[in-house]
């Protein structure tokens, strides 16, 4: 101890700033610092761009998930007065930091935190999400980090032609109607092309005479022959599989959507693409973050750069974002992503590198290896789901004193299913992991089939998990598909193979 | 590397669209929230901004999502004393115990949706769809006003115009031209003139300094004869005469005090003139409030006293107007003026009176007016002098309106209902 200490005295000279303001001189000199540590530790990212704003920017920018940019919206109106009130009567704090998936990687710095907040926040976005973003499968699937800032001022400069031409109201109206259907305008398991602004620009005219002349084709009229007709009728099921993508093939397949409406649900569609791998990494992006965040600013101290007043006020702040309460505490808002994902990466360090026997028993391909090596094919190859799945450890369920409960509707209890001992160990784990899955904690909603040769009415089918029903927003939401469809939509919701309910929304019942 | 961009001179509105369109999307609610303020707030302090509130089911952005029911599975942390197969009771109502992943994700408290307002945006929705009556005939109308402003500078004008500095810095400009090719030769001159003062004195060829010195005294001469101050240096300051649309009016507060007037009734009465003073102030740049209270005569008196000071006595509403005729000749011509009136009572009134408010009104003050309103407010029938008023009103509809108040909630439809924007054609 008093080694180290000594140790750090005649380092003191090294010390990267004295003092709690920051300056831009400082914020380079530790910007420097953590990206020269970062790369010790070969983490790979874009390149940086950290711009310093005001807390009302910074609302701004909350107000507008986080996007520098974007296409006018009452919706992201509301959220603004939103966030305005909260923070004006100081219900919350503003997040210290907004990172955006783009390259050069946008990392937001408000200018009230001091010297310690900023330095963090750097090491915290610019490094840790910045890394994650290059690295995971599915943002390297999904997302183009290169394009999505042109993209957005294509789409915000494509709804205000739109809105000049058409009238914001029309505009309004169906972008609404995309909105409730956002999340369901994602190819879960296709592949998408990568965004291109430019590409998108050059191809907008040519797709809309194109998709008009598709859709046209579809609906074709004139009769080809009577016989071959009623023929093709009897035999031709439309679409020939269920259609997971709802807003895709409404863009694709809506008979009386203008090409600019089409447009509008391609950029919400593409728009949801894009946050869709955010949605499933939440633990894994956040943990990591926060991992390479305490990892260094741990390393500034032990080369000592920093002092220690420094640390200690950045262990406070590290030990507020981790903090964890229990289910029956007044705090508790379900599972911290930040707790859980830290503490997951850094017990994966514990295990290459300390293993106990139980680990040994648990994860033989883990122990006694290089644990960076680890964490980053951790990091890279998983999404929140299978990363429970795979890498949560007994030590960790025993840590956060984790247990499984099943609330059956038809019981008059709640049954405690497992708890963090040796027979609950895996089935607590795939419980939690379940929690993770999009596909479960979303319906199951499909295009089940569309009566092309008749009234132009079209089936929804929604499998239900677990007998689950749907929520009471279902009657209007499906009025937002059939201001898309323009004909009849029903939703029919089917448990193993019986169908329970079926929703209607039809012409002659007109929408609102 | 890492860039570094300081970004807090962008502007910080970016959210300013969207709220507008946020606000254009809920004005209903709004709208609804801004008359109940005007109704049960105090109301001189109606010129600030009012905190709106939207029942949260009216603004949620519907989702597919699941609902309560079937088989619900979750993960907790925290557990003290569960053991697996534990089964915990279910509280007796309310549905599930919100343990469900999905429902809390979109359950967080019922509160409703509440933001704030400015006292612009307030007023403008206090405002809306009411019209200044007339307003934009005067200003096409009776433009006798000018107003003089300035148009920059120019060359030609009167002396007590001259814009010293512009001129002075022409001249000094126009000097440093003019000698500039004698101040140059002069100090080559002066140089030479140097050199050969260095020169020992007997080699000095004095013939050639005494030619140099009366060169240089030459050239000072004519540097000096540069004229100071000449002519096209002078610059005026340009003042230009502009109509002005008149843009000043006054409001006549005419209110009955006698007797039968209680301080309830005078307290409908102040919030009627406070909405239209306010309504006014909106539009008008310069705003003369008269107040003139009456029972059996008239009296002008300041704001305390005509609302506060009680009198008994019975009612002559013919003083009133009388006293307001007198005040707009001396005080207002209606050239000058944009005039309103807004004129307060119970309905009593000596019944012989009333005609010759009618013909008061008629003869002499309606032409002067921009706008008279007369609210009766009283729960009891009306009176001769409403039967008199609507008499006028048949005539003079444009600019003359009348309307029976019987409570505080009344004020403000009726108000909107007097002024409310006009179809025209």
């Amino acid at each position: 101890m008093g080694d180290s200490l000594k140790d750090h005295t005649s380092k003191k000279k090294k010390l990267l700033s004295e003092g709690a303001d920051w300056t831009f001189e400082k914020i380079q000199i530790y910007d420097d610092a953590i990206g020269k540590l970062a790369a010790e530790y070969g983490l790979d990212t874009y390149p940086n761009q950290i711009e310093i704003i005001s807390s009302e920017q910074m609302m701004d920018a909350y107000a507008s998930v986080g996007m520098p940019l974007g296409y006018h919206h009452w919706s992201y109106g509301k959220q603004f007065l939103n966030v305005e009130q909260n923070y004006k009567r100081g219900r919350m704090g503003l997040a210290y930091e907004i990172v955006i998936n783009s390259s050069p990687c946008i990392a937001y710095l408000m200018e009230e935190n001091n010297m310690m907040m900023q330095a963090l926040v750097i090491a915290h976005a610019c490094y840790g999400h910045n890394s994650f973003f290059k690295g995971n499968y599915l943002f390297k699937t999904w997302t183009d980090a290169t394009a999505i800032i042109d993209y957005l001022v294509f789409a915000k400069k494509y709804v205000q032609e739109c809105e000049e031409k058409y009238g914001i109201e029309a505009v309004e109206l169906t972008l609404d109607s995309c909105h409730a259907l956002m999340n369901f305008g994602v190819d879960r398991y296709k592949r998408p092309l990568p965004l291109s602004a430019e590409e998108e620009q050059n191809r907008v005219n040519e797709r809309e005479s194109i998709l008009q002349q598709q859709v046209n084709d579809l609906w074709r009229t004139i009769p080809t022959s009577l016989k071959a007709e009623s023929e093709v009728a009897k035999h031709v099921q439309f679409p020939s599989e269920p259609q997971e993508n709802l807003l895709y093939f409404l863009e694709k397949h809506a008979p009386l959507l203008q090409p600019w409406q089409r447009e509008l649900i391609r950029i919400v569609r593409k728009m949801a693409q894009y946050f869709y791998p955010q949605r499933q990494t939440q633990v894994m992006n956040e943990g990591w973050a926060t991992f390479w965040h305490y990892t260094l600013m741990n390393g500034l101290y032990d080369k000592g750069m920093v002092t220690d007043g420094f640390i200690l006020e950045f262990l406070q702040s590290h030990t507020n974002v981790i903090a964890q309460p229990d289910f029956d505490s007044p705090y508790y808002s379900g599972i911290n992503p930040y707790a859980l994902g830290f503490a997951m990466y850094t017990d994966i360090k514990r295990i290459c590198d300390n293993p106990t026997d139980e680990d040994r028993r648990w994860f033989p391909d883990l122990v006694d290896r290089p644990w960076l090596d680890v964490l980053n094919f951790a990091m890279k190859n998983f999404k929140d789901e299978s990363f429970i799945l795979q890498f949560l450890s007994p030590k960790l369920m025993r840590d956060f004193r984790f247990f499984g409960l099943e609330n059956d509707e038809a019981n008059s209890f709640v049954e405690v299913k497992e708890i963090h001992n040796d027979t609950g160990y895996r089935k607590l784990r795939e419980r939690l992991a379940q929690q993770y899955n999009l596909s479960q904690r979303e319906p199951n909603i499909q295009v089940q089939s569309v009566n092309i040769h008749g009234d132009r009415s079209l089936v929804l089918r929604h499998i239900m998990d677990s007998d689950r029903p749907l929520n009471d927003d279902t009657q209007e939401v499906l009025k937002h598909f059939h201001r898309l469809w323009g004909f009849d939509v029903s939703l029919e919701s089917w448990s193993n193979d019986a169908l329970i309910t079926v929703y209607h929304c039809d012409n002659d019942k007109p929408e609102q | 590397m890492s860039y570094i961009i300081d970004r807090r001179l962008n502007g910080k509105h970016k959210s300013s669209v969207n709220r507008q369109r946020f606000l254009g999307r809920y004005k209903s609610h709004i709208k609804k929230a801004v008359e109940d303020a005007v109704n049960s707030r105090s109301i001189q302090d109606l010129d600030r901004g009012e905190s709106i509130t939207i029942p949260k089911k009216d603004i949620h952005e519907p989702v597919f999502g699941h609902g309560q029911g079937g088989k619900n599975s979750v993960v907790h942390p925290g557990n003290k004393e569960f053991d697996s197969g534990d089964r915990i009771p279910k509280p007796p109502s309310g549905g599930g115990q919100g343990g469900n992943g999905n429902a809390s994700d979109s359950g967080e408290g019922e509160d409703d949706f509440v933001f704030q307002i400015s006292q612009e945006e307030f007023l403008d929705f206090v405002f809306e769809d009411l019209e200044l009556p007339n307003l934009l005939e005067k200003e096409l109308k009776e433009i006798t006003d000018f107003q003089v402003k300035r148009a920059g500078i120019v060359a030609d004008g009167t002396p007590s115009k001259l814009n010293i500095i512009r001129s002075m810095r022409n001249a000094q400009a126009r000097r440093m031209v003019m000698s500039s090719s004698s101040r140059k030769k002069l100090h080559e001159i002066e140089e030479e003139i140097a050199q050969l003062e260095e020169q020992d004195e007997l080699l000095i060829d004095l013939q050639k300094l005494s030619q140099l010195k009366d060169l240089a005294e030459q050239l000072r001469q004519k540097i000096a004869r540069t004229p100071f101050l000449d002519t096209y240096d002078l610059r005026y300051n340009h003042h230009i005469r502009e109509p002005k649309p008149s843009s000043q009016a006054v409001m006549f507060c005419v209110m009955d005090v006698s007797g039968s007037m209680t301080q309830e009734t005078k307290n409908i009465a102040k919030r009627f003139y406070i909405l239209l003073y306010l309504f006014l102030s909106r539009s008008y740049e310069k705003i003369d409030l008269v107040f003139i209270r009456h029972h059996t005569s008239a009296k002008e008196v300041t704001e305390e006293e005509f609302f506060y000071s009680r009198e008994t006595g019975g009612t002559i509403v013919s003083s009133a107007l009388k006293l307001m005729e007198s005040i707009i000749k001396e005080r207002y011509p209606a050239n000058a003026w944009n005039i309103y009136g807004a004129q307060a009572s119970d309905g009593d009134n000596w019944d012989d009176d009333s005609s010759a408010c009618k013909e008061l009104m008629e003869n002499k003050l309606i032409q002067h007016m921009q706008y008279y309103t007369y609210i009766e407010i009283t729960p009891r029938d009306h009176q001769s002098l409403w039967y008199a008023f609507e008499k006028v009103e048949a005539q003079h509809s444009d600019s003359f309106a009348m309307r029976h108040i019987t409570d505080l909630a009344d004020i403000y439809p009726v108000f909107r209902d007097l002024f409310q924007r006009r179809q025209h054609g």
